[in-house]
């Protein structure tokens, strides 16, 4: 089956300063993605490259089997909501009417009902509504769309967090109805962890993971228990971060570990525990520069 | 609905949390098991991890797949939650409270009038 996007060592530079080096990635169809990383780490510059909205310095990206940039075909397929999109002054009955010329899949039914969810007032221009609700007009295009491909770009400006739950369980309703690829950008790791089926984190322009989501757990263990211990069980492992408090330690290092650490840690009365994808993002350097070693 | 932990992988503990059902009966044998769909949606999860829960459960013939309906519990399939289970009992709830007993200088005499005085009775009724 043809990827929905590949891309191959994607480079973009701007002046003298590298937003993305080297990014490979393949998005599959029919799987929600996590697009993780830190402000500036080079999500929006992937997903402008992705849309077709920018192009590559280096390497190069398909979509849908073909190159995005100026293909009407392609992009039809696409749906991009962004943070903050302008929108031209319309009613928001008329943004909605727009939206459902252009995207050959689009669900008239699946719309109204999203409307009605967000209590959208259809009548009001878009210049008059909060910031909450145009990202919410932003979010029942994105869906209502049903397109090959969705990119949500931080679609929750001024969302509050009984909306984004909105957003999500619609989401995960509708693309188990009607699979298809999805690719979430987003800071709110934490909200969107057990929705991913797949996770690509960027640090500083680069892939510093890129793993199916049962796999990333284990990335990062934190090892914690008497501190001579934990020194003796992380001596010659690199340490992304340590901490002590009086006769304990926890040191935070590279996993998953196998059967024959994992005793050790037992015997050593140690307790392991998994990062979260959240805390992985901080140490998202590290795990960049573990995946240089490797 | 139940918290769902860090530590162990998500479909697993989907997975397990059917397996429950089964085991206190709560799922008889014969009856459907959730869909996949039904239980992404309730512990808001994506559906493919949802799937491989339930695709654990299939491969221990605990639960079968019929075409074209859904998952049904299989025959037989509560006894052999059990009979595992109490295989695991040891390893799961037994070694922790032995290695904390140890810990805290209690003898296997005093540990036995703890479980005696718990209320707990031979049989398996609980207090």
């Amino acid at each position: 089956m043809t990827p929905t996007i590949a891309a191959t060592a994607l480079g973009r530079r701007y002046r003298d300063q590298i937003a993305l080096d080297n990014v490979s990635l393949t998005v599959e169809p029919g799987t929600i993605t996590g697009l993780l990383g830190r402000n500036g780490a080079g999500k929006t510059t992937l997903l402008r490259i992705i849309t077709g909205l920018e192009f590559p310095t280096t390497g190069e990206v398909t979509v849908l089997g073909a190159a995005p940039a100026e293909n009407d075909a392609v992009l039809r397929r696409m749906a991009f909501v962004r943070e903050e999109q302008a929108y031209p002054d319309f009613r928001v009955g008329h943004a909605i009417r727009v939206a459902s010329w252009f995207y050959p899949n689009w669900s008239a039914e699946l719309a109204e009902q999203l409307l009605a969810d967000f209590e959208l007032p259809l009548g009001r221009r878009m210049r008059r509504l909060s910031r909450g609700m145009r990202s919410a007009v932003g979010i029942v295009i994105g869906l209502a769309a049903r397109a090959e491909l969705t990119l949500f770009d931080e679609p929750y400006a001024g969302l509050d967090s009984v909306a984004r739950q909105l957003f999500y369980d619609r989401l995960l309703a509708d693309f188990a109805e009607h699979p298809r690829a999805i690719v979430l950008s987003t800071h709110l790791i934490d909200e969107v962890a057990d929705l991913l089926e797949h996770v690509v984190m960027l640090d500083h322009g680069r892939v510093a993971l890129d793993a199916p989501a049962d796999e990333i757990r284990g990335t990062g263990m934190t090892v914690s228990g008497p501190a001579i211990a934990v020194e003796e069980f992380v001596a010659g492992r690199p340490v992304w971060h340590r901490q002590r408090i009086a006769s304990r330690a926890s040191a935070v290092v590279p996993g998953p570990f196998d059967a024959t650490a994992q005793a050790r840690a037992r015997a050593l009365h140690l307790s392991l525990e998994p990062l979260s994808l959240q805390q992985l993002l901080v140490h998202a350097s590290g795990i960049a520069e573990e995946k240089m070693s490797a | 609905m139940p918290p769902l932990d860090q530590g162990t992988p998500l479909f697993v503990q989907i997975a397990e949390q059917v397996a429950d059902d089964i085991v206190d009966g709560v799922l008889a044998e014969g009856a459907r098991a959730p869909s996949t769909n039904e239980l992404a949606a309730f512990y808001r999860i994506n559906p493919a991890t949802a799937a491989k829960g339930i695709n654990m459960l299939v491969d221990d013939g605990v639960l079968e797949k019929r075409r074209g309906i859904g998952m049904f519990v299989a025959d037989g399939a509560q006894e052999q939650l059990r009979a595992r289970r109490r295989k695991e009992f040891a390893e799961q709830y037994l070694d922790p409270m032995l290695a904390e007993a140890g810990r805290l200088g209690i003898d296997t005499d005093t540990l036995v009038t703890l479980i005696r005085g718990s209320g707990w009775h031979n049989g398996g009724s609980t207090p």
